[in-house]
This record gives C-alpha cells, structure tokens and sequence, in this order.
C-alpha cells in the first residue's frame, strides 16, 4: 500500500518536473520602471484612473494619475486601460504544507500534540509546490502559511510567493500563534442500531463538550500566566520552549489568531484580549456578525475563511455567508476574507472577495479584505497590501475586473517589483494537449 | 353499609387463583380445579368504542364471556361481583409491545457503515440460511416466547391485555406472536403462534456490509421478494433456503413494516405496492407533517406515543443552533393521533418507542390535550388493533365468545380521577389498584397511650389525602388501600401550611397528575399508626413521638360526598401550521406557489437557441411551458408581468451531478449495486433545495456516490419545493446509473487496507467486464425463455410439454440488460486517462456506450477518444490537488473537451458549489476562452443533452418547461443573483418573497423559543438545548467542510 502510493507520487512528480521547472524565480528587480494608463485600485478604497506608478528597486516610488514619465524611455509599459491592484493575500492556507490533501506523506500541516505553541510553519513550507503557481495566476502573491492543529498548533509565517526555498519566501516569520479553539457545541453520536440513518444521541459519548471545553480554555490562560511568569524569572532552572515561543504575544510582535465559529467561542476568546492585552484575530468567524460590535469594542479583527458557503443553519438568510463581511463591515470591524477551500486550494480568493461585493460590500472594500486589511491584520501592511509609495512594489494587472471570474484575467504580476512568471502546469498541461489536438500552433522550445 | 360493600371487594382483591391446570402436565399434591365463573353485575359496560350499556351484566366462565347484557339474570353457580358505579372496558392491545422476547434474542446492533472498515461479503450465520443476515424470515416470535410477569405488569397497569410481540432484529424479521399478559405459562398464554410478519428498513444484529444504505435496504426486500417467488419453483442449484422458504411461509400473515418516518412509510408502501402487498405501517413521530400522502396509503397504521421534550433553549447562544423545524416538531407532535383521527386513518396506538412504558398513561393525555378523542382512543386501542390481525372475534370488544379479557374502572377511562381497579385476562383477575371505595369523610380518632386517651378529628378527602387536627392542624400523611391504612402525623411547624397529598405527581387514575407544591418533610419523632378496616371502623397500633406504644379507633362520624369528576371541555392549544416541507422558508397550506401566466418584459434573454442572446426581449410563461421569447409580445390579462429592465434571463440551471435530497447516497456493500435506486428514497426535507433554487437551480441529476464501480440508478429531480418525493421526480425521464472507477472503488484512502475486489484499476476492468457478461448471458436466458414460452403457448398439444420456467429475475442484471438494450445511460466517475479508455474499451467489446462521464478532470488529455466513443463530459471547473488521481486535473479542461467538439457539462457535487454554476460556468471562459454563450450551455442545455431530456428543458424554446431564471445581472458575473427562480411556470424563489419568509422563520422562532421557556419555567422536564445537525451525503469524493452543523456521510 505505502509502496503504492510512494510509486505512484514519484511517477507523478517525475511527470510534471519540466512543468514546474521552467517557471523561475524571477530576478532582484534594479532600477525604475512605470507602469501607465492603467485603473489603479490602490487598496484602501481610493481608484485612480489612468494612473501611473514608478517602481524603483523593488519599491512603489510614485503613483497617481499625474507623474511624469521620460518620454522615449524603454523601462515604461502602457496597460491600456488594465486595472492594476496590489498584490492579493491569502489570509489562511496549508499552502507549501500539502500537496495533495488525500496522500499522507504530502501532509505537513498537522502535528501531534495540542499544545505546540513552538511549532513553526514556515520550516515546512515547500516553495516548489506545484499549487504555488496557480494561486498567482490569479493574482495571489502573498500567503500567510498556517499550521492545523487540535488545539494550539504553532505559527504561521507570510511567505511571498516567488522564491527559491523557504527562506527568500520568509516576508514575515512566524507572527501569528494559531489556536483551534473547541467546538463548545454537543455533537451527536452515532450509536443507534446498524444500517439506520437517523441522528444519533446526543450526550451518549464523551462527556460534556462545553465544559471539556471550557476547561481547555481555562489550561490555555494557565499556560500564559505562567509563560508570562517565565520571562522575569530570574533562576530558571530549565528553559521552556513553549514558554519561550510566546513571549512576541505578551511584546505585541504577535497576534494570537484564535480559529473560532461561534458567538459562544468568540465571547470566550475575549478572555485572552481582556486578561492578557494580546492582539486578537478570529479565524473561520462565520457568526462574528451576531458579536460584531463587541469585536469592535475589543479591537479584535476577523478573517473570514470562506465566504462562499452554505448557511449555518437551515433558519439563517440563505445569503447569510455572502452577507457576513458587509455586517462586519458596517461595525467598523477589521476584517479579511480568505478561501481555504481544499478543492480548489485557494485560487477563487478574489471571487469570494467578489460575493462579498454582490452582498453589500463596495468593491473597493471587498478588494481591501484580500489586500491592504489582510496586510494589517498579519502585521505586514507596512510593506504591503496597497499600492502605496514605500511598499514593496507588490502589483498584479487584469485586463478585466479581478474580483469577478467573468472578466478576471491576469496579465502581469509583480512582487518586490519583480516581474513574475505567470506560468502554471495547469497552463503547461494545457499549452500540451492544445498542440496534441492542433487546437493552437506549437510553443517555441515545447 | 357502604363499608359492607367495600369488604366484600377487598375480599375479591386477594382471591387470586390458578385456571385450571393443563391436563398433560402432572399436578404436585392435590388438584384444585376451577371454572372462573363469575358475573359481574349493575356495570356500566362499554362494549365497544360505540356501544355503551348501562346497569349491564357481563358473566364469564373459563376464560370466555358466556354472556353479556342488561336485565341478564344471575345464572347459578357464579360467583356475583357488583359492579355498582363501576365501568367494565375491554382491555387493551398492543401490536408493538416488546413483550416475552429474551435479551437473548436481542443481539447487539451491527456497526452503521463505515466507507473504511474491511467489508464483510458474505453472511457469517451457520445453517441453511440465505445469503444476507439481514433477512431474518426464519425468525419465529412464538418458539422463544418466554412470559415476563414483571413487564407484563407494567403493560397491565396500563389496560393492556393482549400484545404481539417480534423479535425486532432484521430487515426481515419473520413471524410475530399474539400472547395475553396473564401471569401463566407461555402455552396458555399464546392466542396465535405465528400471528404477523414483521420488516424494517433495519438491518439490525447483521454485520454483512450489504445494506448500507437506504437504497440498499429496499433493494433487498424488493429482490428477496422476487427470489422467494422463483424459489417456489423448487430450483435445484438453490437447494434447501430456510429464509426464503419461511419468507413464502410468512406472506399469509399480515404483514407489518417498521417505518418510523413519514418518509419510510411512503417507501415501505411502494415495496408493498409493487408485490401485492398492503403493509401494516409502525409510525414513528412526524406523519402528521404528511397527513394527505399517509390517507393516500390506505392502510392502517401502528402509532407510537413518544413526543419530543422540550429543550432548554434560554441560553440563546444555545437556542441559535436549535433549528425552527425541531421546534415545530415538538409543538405538533402530540397532534399525530389527532391528525390521524382527523383525516380518518385508522390506527391502533402503541407503547412502543416510549423509553419507559409509564410514560404511555401521560402521553396518551397529551395526545387528548390535542384533540383526539376519548372513542378514537378506546377503538385505537381495542378494536382497530384486534381488525388489523384479524382476531377481532377473539379479543378487542366484549362480545359472547371473546375471550375475558376486560379491565374494571371507577369511572369513564382517562379521566383525571379514574381509577383502574382491576385488569382481567383470560377470565383471571389482575388487581391494579385497591378500590378504596368512598373513603372521604369525617372520622373520629381516638388514640390511647400510655398518658391516656387523645381526641382528633380526621378530614378523609381521598385514598391518599386527608387532613388531621386537634386544636390545630397537625403535619400528617395518610394512606388507605381499601383494606390497610397508615397515619403519621406531628405537630406543624409555625406558619407552615401542611399538605398531605401523597398521591402527588404519581398518577392515581388513567391520567397524570402534576402537583408543584413541595411536601413539608415529617420529622422522624412523627407519631405513626397503622391499622385495619372493619366496616365503619378502624382500629390499629401504633408508636408515638418517644417510641412508646399506642393503640387508637377511628369511627366514621360523616359520610363525604362523592365527587364525580366534572368533563371540561378543553380548548385545543395554540400551535404553528405544518408547513411543507417541514423545514424553515416551507409553504403553509394553501399558500404553495402555483404555476402561473408570467410575462418577463424588457430583459436580456440568452435562448441557447439559434436566436442567441436577444436584447430587450420578453418571454412568456404559460400553463407551466415557455409560451413564446421575442420583443414586443402582448401582455395576457392574468399575467403576472415581471419588468426584466436592466436583468437578464436564462433557462434553468441544470447540475448534472448532485447528491442533495436523498436519504441515502452510497450503496458501498458491494462492487456491483446496479439493483439500487435513488429513486426509492429521496428526501424532500432538504433546506438544499431551497438554498439551490436561490441560485438558479431548477434541475438537478441525484446520483449515487462512488463508493463502487458499479453504483445504483440515479434519480433526475425537479427543485420543486414543497413536493413531496414522488412530485421531485422529473416526470418520463429515460433512467440513468453511476459507474466510478480508480481510487475510491478501490477504496484507496482506507487506513485499514483493503479487502473488497477490485483493489487496482486492472481489477476495476475485471468487474466490468464480469459483470456485463453475467448481464449478457442473463439476457439470453430469458431470450430463451421467452421463445420457449411462446412456441409452448402456441403448442396444441400443451400436456405432453413442461411448461418453461421462468429464470431468476435479478434486479442488478436487469438494471444492465437496460443498459445494453440502451433504455438506461451510464454517468461514469472517472479521472484519470487509463482508466477512463479503460472503460471505453470494455464499453465497445460488450456493446454500450458510455454517456457521459462525469468529474472527468482528464477528459483533456484522451478528448479525441472520447468523441470516437460518443460520450459526453461532465466536469469540475477549477477542482484539483484533493487527491492523488486529480492531481493533472486543470481548469481548462472544459474548454479543451468542448474545443474539440465534446458536450460539456460543468457540475457541482456539492450542495454549496451548486448555488454559483452560473459562476463556475463563467470560469470556462475565464480558462480557455470559452465564448459566454457556450459557457453558459454549460450549466443549461448542455446538461440537458447529457441527460436526454434536451427536448424538455435546457433553453427557451417555446414548448419547452417553464424552468426559468430571473437574473439581477449579467448570468455570468460574479454580481449575478437570481431574482426568481421558476419551475414549471412556478416561482419557486422569489427573492423578495424570501425576506418575508425569512421573516416569518424568525417570528417563528422567537414564539417558540418563548413557548420551550415558558414549558421551562412552567416545572416541566426539558432537555439541553440539541443542536440540529444535518446530515449531508456527498460522493466520497472531497472534503469540502459545509459548516458547523453538518456532518458529512457516505
């Protein structure tokens, strides 16, 4: 069996090695250029029409829709029109930990043990999986990595998504501690007669969820006390790494992103804002709009992991996901949205963002909940998330809108102002089989 | 005088005696035999529901009524009981009593399925069994049946006296016994031996993978049906079969079916329709939701009396995820019987699914409470269960020649304060409960002690209730059983007002009793006496405070009066509409959409016809058929105009793969299930069906999984929201079937390894190819047969021929034969490029085709063959990487099939994914450059085509299907919403009509919540706030998470 599967993948990869090979890194980008006439979606909500911006040594230098450009010069491309945005963030993703979610041995997201604070994504980040190169073809060029887990699972590092190995894609290490919260929820179990379909019983197995939980909350604020207790101990016997790997909280150079649905689980979460004064997001938050303004009140921010689902329960607006960002929208929460669906590992990011449009967000909001918002909340929009002067030049040009599968279509990508490969295997594989079929004339050096 | 009386009945109470022995059985010591002749006299007998006799006589001899009757004359030699004020009922039956079967019989449920665990093929049961342990026709209730006075008891306490009992293993769980519940050996007790033939959509103890599924389990029964019949014939290669010989053995019998849902009832009725079989349906809780389609069954139904609790739902953190229709059910439940009563079906009521039968007493109440009546409840509970096994000449009235079983009350049953005195079974007395006669009055006590004598003055209001004083009132209990009474009294503490109801909250008479008020607790230095009654006298013993003995009288000094219970007539409680379906946005009665005159004006129509794309166009909707699509048309005069400014107009949404509105998805018990249908179960309570007609779906193919390579029929549906199961169904639809191939019928992500063949894509060829000879070589056989039939019917000389026999009917072969003879389509689950020509080849050496295979995410790199072979393709638009054979699928798949000239369908498999196909379509545009029209073809037409109904649906060709779809935006675009979704000429989604139904489930909700608190605070039991979950079935093909509240199976 084990040997199979061994077989099987060394078959597969050996198969698209060339695919994946000819898409290089692309080199330090050195000196200006500009891009003109394009729709400029800065990312904070501002447009500027038939702008142009200079890039130098891989950051914004100018932008707006009066700079001037050196007449004649080779370093100016005209987009006719293209809107240009910041480079997109994928919020949460196994990106580089998974390469194919039913097949063990490509799985690194996951380890065992609940409490894992010093567990690090970022070491186990694959910069040559195949799947990097289809989320850029729609315009995603920042990932933050998460580790999965049972309870507290590690920290997720944002990685840039062109890079040779692990260490060029680092954008920002480590900043965020994941915690899977509890259910908090009774669960039925299945044990009525063989071969029924009715629910289970509920209670049957297992004690009490709620109090289970509850409890785990409470061991995880112990384990803070005393990890805060740790930093001024002055005779410390034996080092902690734990302890250790959870001191950036307490000095706010982390965040603590708490993976939580319901109300109940957010109201809990809380404790960890009041108590410990940690810089807070909720992740997944499909019911952050009935707390909406107590996230406010306490500063915590939310990504929302997938718009595009179904209700939770068969009594909520049939919309109620789509409608979700613009109700937190409306109690000025900060907020992301993310897409962690793992059939299509990421890449309809921008069209849930464009949902979320459909359902009562201005676009430029919803453009802002994938790019400058999603910067902010993993601590990275000083470099990016806007096309902003001093950011690391982070661009993606679509000839249509980005937002809507109908019109989107990537043209050009660029990050720390270097011009991208848009080149996927799924574009391989097609551009292969177009040319068996003669449906188009061969590629040059195919 | 009146203590007289009551003497004489205490006297009755403690006769107990024995019938008369059996004669084979030796007697040790002397005989003691008797007749059991007695006349009961001055009764109010009600003889049946409707025949009540007033100051009647009932005498009865050896266990039989010898005669019953007013101004019958005393015969000699009988024992005369008067029955002065007292009622005499026939006792009760129950047909699902678990009476008498020994924990022996009740072997452990088997596992519910699980896609992982090692399969079991094959029947693990020793003996000359058939070949699935779940069918149990063998089974015989009678040969195990082993009387159990202390169940019996309870069963008695209630009024029953007659009860079936089976033993409850089994999908088929042969024959049922009629016992009564006297305490006497099984041989006298048994009134039939083999008295019905039970089934269930249960597979019970069985342990053997096949069935797993709903599908499955009908199937079973369907084909168990058709070998028991070829097994008549006698057939050699199948030899001795005990099951199937039994199972012809049991079909005389009534035949009842353990359904337990609305649903299952109509399931089981179809089984039963098919052979000839009218099934006696066990109900579970929620057929009221279905009242119409259970009259329309015709037949009788077994009703359970267990109701919801209601839920603590004051947290509302909790109360959220309580679901509207959870609520609903536990306010309507208790209006099943009603219901039942109400549309005139008839029904017996049972105490079967009641976690203890004690709560039978109360519920039935609560069933009253709710409208059903005091007749309908004594016939439901005598006569119609007595007609339903047909030995209503034997007990369920009481009627010369019917056995004695009757029950003796003080008043008319189920009034709060009747007493059930005594249940007689078979001619022998069962004493319930003590008649205390008219106990109440003022007596004097007198107790003497050591110090002297006390005077005090005992108010009896009851049995059970009295109150003592001397100068004031003392702290006191009192009991009287009609013979014994007991007194503990001590002074009151200040200020506290004694109560002395012991009968609280027990039930004294056939209804429950609820008292809030605590009792004062006695303190232990309580002076106690007991004592004995003789006639208007009591005398006892007793202790007093300090232990010291005493001994006291008590002589009645006024007589109480009786009080008879005064009938209120109650007003039926306030309770929400059934709504159909019975899930949140569901229709109340009458308020169901109707198809209508629709005139959409001014849009952009996409015709998916020669027209292409019509701007400012109008269509015409009528009589359920598109009427005309152009610009200008006139507006009839009951049009309901929709102004289509500015919005665009599709044909409906049509998902070629879909896995929602079904009970049951995957037949995974074998390799081959050609024999299942998804048909047999879809479920119409699927909120998916709503939330999908919100995103334009009106069309959807409900497919089997994939858990084998040859899967079960699938089931084209209407998203006709409200129908019931037979309404979804897309009416005279050519039948299709799932095949799959590679990893999942390989079962490749089983931890545990695999032991099902086929375990490679070689050995997935091997099943094809089997079993398509197998079909090949079946349908010669009946070729043959056939010709051999009709050159003997044509024979003159018939009597020197044997007539031909007709070869087994097999219900997976034939479901291929239909595939060969091209009457049934093949949709075939595939991914990767060797398997997929790997089915096409087996496919032309055994002569069919394969129509179209779906997911296909390699379809681009074998599109050419598949052209040749005349397939089309269903795919994904952007799936990838979930897997290992999905690991070279790439979204521009669907637009190489199509450029090489293939139909392409984009499909959903997800209940999520299949609310944004327009949007998923759009993405074949976005990869591969797809025009907008095609790409929309995609998820319309094309579909249609693929699933042969192109001529019905699929565009907006006048005469086609009124399925339509109102879009708010470009059909494309990722802004598109559907404003309104029409099946049939029918608005199935309006969206302005969903915020006043959203608003309604709210309303809705907060009622109730409020309805649970008040139960709540009221004192009632209520349990903690259950989450409702909903199970979602999908293909086992991806781990798409759909939210908090679901939990995904097979």
């Amino acid at each position: 069996m084990q040997k199979i599967i061994v077989s099987a993948l060394l078959t597969a990869s050996l198969s698209c090695l060339q695919a994946q090979e000819t898409v290089l890194p692309a080199k330090e980008q050195k000196g200006s250029f500009y891009l003109t006439n394009a729709t400029i979606h800065i990312g904070n909500g501002k447009v500027v029409q038939k702008g142009t911006i200079k890039v130098t040594n891989g950051k914004i230098e100018a932008v707006g829709d009066n700079i001037s450009v050196p007449a004649g010069a080779d370093n100016v491309t005209d987009l006719k029109g293209q809107d240009l945005y910041p480079g997109l963030i994928l919020p949460t993703s196994t990106l580089g930990l998974i390469e194919i979610s039913s097949v063990r041995a490509t799985q690194d997201a996951r380890e065992i043990g609940e409490l894992n604070p010093s567990v690090r994504s970022i070491v186990a980040y694959n910069s040559d999986s195949k799947v990097i190169n289809t989320l850029r073809s729609n315009g995603i060029l920042l990932a933050n990595v998460v580790p999965q887990g049972n309870f507290v699972a590690g920290t997720s590092s944002v990685v840039q998504l062109d890079a040779w190995n692990w260490e060029d894609a680092a954008y920002k290490t480590d900043a965020g501690l994941h915690v899977y919260m509890p259910s908090l929820l009774p669960r039925p179990s299945f044990g009525g007669r063989g071969g029924g379909f009715g629910m289970g019983n509920f209670g049957g197995q297992g004690g009490d969820p709620v109090k289970e939980g509850l409890e785990k909350m409470e061991g995880l604020k112990a384990f803070f006390r005393e990890a805060k207790a740790y930093q001024s101990l002055t005779d410390r016997k034996a080092t902690n790494l734990k302890f250790e790997a959870v001191i950036g909280l307490f000095e706010k150079k982390q965040k603590l992103y708490m993976h939580a649905t319901t109300a109940k689980q957010i109201l809990v979460a809380l404790d960890f804002v009041k108590e410990f004064g940690f810089e807070m997001v909720i992740v997944g938050g499909s019911e952050s709009y009935q707390v909406a303004d107590l996230l406010k009140q306490h500063d915590v921010s939310v990504i929302l992991q997938q718009p595009h689902s179904l209700p939770t329960a068969g009594d909520d607006d049939v919309d109620q996901p789509y409608k979700t960002a613009a109700q937190l929208k409306k109690a000025g929460v900060l907020f992301s949205i993310s897409d962690d669906d793992s059939q299509t590992r990421g890449r309809n990011l921008a069209f849930n963002a464009g949902t979320a449009a459909a359902y009562g967000l201005d676009k430029e909001e919803a453009l802002a909940a994938i790019t400058l918002n999603a910067a902010r909340i993993m601590g990275v929009a000083d470099k990016t998330g806007s096309i902003e002067i001093g950011k690391d030049a982070n661009i993606v040009v679509s000839s249509g809108d980005l937002l809507d599968m109908r019109n989107s279509n990537v043209t050009a990508a660029y990050i720390q102002g270097r011009k991208i490969d848009l080149t996927d295997k799924h574009k391989l594989l097609s551009d292969r089989f177009e040319q068996k079929y003669e449906l188009k004339a061969p590629r040059k050096g195919f | 005088m009146r203590f007289y009386k009551l003497f004489i009945w205490m006297l009755l109470l403690s006769a107990t005696y024995a019938v008369q022995g059996q004669p084979t059985f030796p007697e040790n010591g002397v005989a003691d035999p008797r007749s059991g002749f007695f006349v009961f006299t001055h009764a109010t007998i009600v003889k049946d529901a409707g025949n009540t006799l007033q100051d009647a006589t009932l005498v009865i001899r050896d266990g039989r009524i010898l005669a019953i009757g007013s101004g019958l004359s005393v015969p000699v030699g009988a024992v005369e009981i008067d029955c002065k004020g007292k009622f005499i009922y026939p006792s009760f039956i129950d047909l699902y009593a678990d009476y008498g079967i020994p924990s022996s019989q009740q072997r452990p449920a088997g596992q519910p399925f699980d896609f992982f665990r090692s399969a079991q093929l094959e029947t693990n049961q020793k003996g000359p069994y058939g070949w699935n342990q779940a069918v149990r026709s063998e089974q015989q209730a009678h040969t195990v049946f082993t009387s159990d006075e202390s169940k019996a008891k309870a069963l008695r306490e209630l009024g029953f006296g007659t009860v079936l009992s089976h033993i409850r293993d089994g999908i088929a769980r042969g024959t049922g016994t009629l016992v009564t519940l006297a305490n006497e050996k099984e041989n006298l007790i048994i009134l039939k031996d083999r008295a019905t033939a039970h089934y269930s959509f249960n597979k019970g103890s069985s342990t053997q993978s096949y069935p797993s599924s709903m599908m499955g389990n009908i199937s079973l029964l369907r084909q168990t049906y058709l070998d028991a019949q070829w097994y008549k014939s006698q057939p050699q290669e199948e030899g001795y079969n005990m099951t199937l010989k039994t199972w012809n053995e049991n079909q005389s019998l009534p035949q009842i079916f353990e359904a337990n849902d609305k649903w299952n009832d109509l399931r089981a009725s179809r089984i039963g329709k098919e052979f000839g079989v009218q099934f006696i349906l066990k109900a579970g809780q929620n057929e009221y939701q279905r009242i119409s389609e259970m009259k329309g069954l015709g037949t009788s139904f077994i009703l359970p009396l267990n109701f919801p609790a209601a839920q603590d739902v004051e947290d509302p953190a909790e109360a959220r995820f309580v679901a509207l229709n959870d609520m609903k059910h536990w306010e309507l439940a208790p209006s099943q019987p009603a219901a039942f009563e109400k549309a005139g079906i008839p029904f017996a009521l049972t105490t079967a699914d009641l976690s203890s039968v004690s709560q039978f007493a109360r519920n039935l109440q609560k069933a009253r409470e709710y409208g059903l009546s005091d007749t309908k409840i004594i016939e439901a509970l005598t006569k119609t269960p007595a007609e339903i096994l047909g030995v209503y000449d034997r007990v369920g009235s009481l009627e010369k020649g019917k056995l004695a079983n009757f029950l003796i009350t003080t008043g008319p049953l189920f009034q709060d304060k009747t007493v059930l005195l005594q249940n007689w079974i078979q001619g022998i007395k069962y004493a319930i409960k003590e008649d205390a006669g008219n106990v109440a009055g003022t007596y004097q006590l007198v107790v003497t002690t050591q110090g002297g004598k006390e005077n005090y003055t005992l108010e009896v209001k009851s049995a059970g209730a009295a109150t003592l004083y001397a100068k004031d009132t003392l702290l006191s209990r009192f009991s009287f059983d009609g013979k014994q009474l007991k007194i503990y009294y001590a002074p009151a503490p200040v200020r506290q007002r004694p109560t002395m109801d012991s009968t609280r909250a027990r039930g004294a008479g056939m209804g429950a009793r609820f008292s809030g008020m605590a009792e004062q607790p006695l303190p232990l230095t309580a002076t106690r006496l007991s004592g004995v009654a003789n006639g208007n006298e009591w005398n006892g013993v007793g202790s007093d405070s300090l232990g010291n003995p005493l001994t006291w009288t008590a002589t009645l000094v006024k007589q109480g009066a009786i009080t008879i219970d005064s009938v209120r007539k109650k007003d039926l409680p306030a309770v929400g509409k059934v709504v159909y379906p019975f899930l949140p946005f569901g229709w109340e009665e009458g308020q169901q959409p109707r198809s209508e005159t629709i005139l959409i004006r001014n849009a952009t129509v996409w015709t998916n016809e020669a027209q292409g794309v019509i701007k400012n166009a109008d269509v015409l909707l009528k009589d359920g058929k598109i009427a005309a699509v152009g610009q200008g048309l006139a507006v009839p005069t009951d049009a309901n105009v929709i102004d289509g400014t500015g919005k665009h107009v599709t044909a409906g949404i049509i998902d070629e793969h879909s896995h929602i509105a079904a009970a049951s998805i995957n037949e995974g018990g074998q390799s081959v299930t050609s024999e299942v249908r998804i048909s047999d179960n879809l479920n119409p309570d699927d909120i998916n069906i709503y939330r999908q007609l919100s995103g334009g779906v009106t069309t959807s193919h409900i497919l089997h999984g994939s858990a084998n390579v040859i899967g079960g029929q699938t089931q084209l549906i209407k998203l006709r929201w409200g129908a019931n199961d037979e309404g979804l169904k897309f009416a005279n639809w050519p039948g299709q079937i799932k095949f799959a191939l590679g990893e999942n019928v390989k079962r490749s992500a089983s931890p545990n390894g695999n032991n099902r063949y086929p375990d490679t894509r070689m050995g997935v060829e091997q099943v094809l190819i089997d079993a398509f000879t197998r079909a090949k070589d079946y349908q010669k056989q009946w070729q043959d047969f056939e010709t051999a039939r009709k050159a003997f019917e044509a024979s003159k000389n018939k009597k020197l021929l044997t007539a031909p026999v007709a070869p087994r009917r097999d219900l997976e072969l034939d479901a291929l034969v239909e595939i060969l003879e091209k009457r049934r389509f093949i949709t075939c689950h595939s991914y990767v490029q060797s398997e997929i020509n790997g089915a096409m080849e087996v496919a032309n050496k055994m002569g069919y085709t394969v129509n179209t295979f779906t997911h296909i995410l390699e379809g681009y790199k074998v599109a050419d063959k598949m052209k040749e072979h005349g397939s089309f393709a269903s795919t994904f638009s952007d799936w990838w990487a979930y897997k290992m054979e999905v690991e070279d699928a790439i979204p521009y798949n669907a637009a190489i099939m199509h450029k090489v000239g293939l139909t392409v369908a984009i499909n959903s498999d997800d209940a999520e994914m299949a609310r944004r196909l327009n949007q998923e379509a759009a993405k074949v545009v976005k990869y591969g450059g797809v025009t907008e029209e095609e790409a929309l073809k995609m998820v319309t037409l094309n579909p249609a085509k693929m699933l042969h109904v192109a001529d019905r649906v699929g565009s907006l060709l006048p005469g086609k299907d009124a399925d339509v779809v109102v879009w708010s935006d470009h059909p494309l675009s990722i802004y598109a919403k559907s404003l309104y979704t029409i099946v049939d000429g029918t608005i199935y989604f309006d969206r302005k009509k969903d915020e006043e139904l959203q608003q309604k489930v709210d309303q809705e909700r907060t009622r109730l919540v409020r309805k649970m608190n008040g139960e709540k605070r009221s004192g009632a039991p209520v349990i903690p706030a259950q989450p409702s979950y909903q199970l979602m079935h999908s293909c086992h093909d991806h781990g798409h998470s759909h939210g908090l509240l679901v939990i995904d199976i097979e």
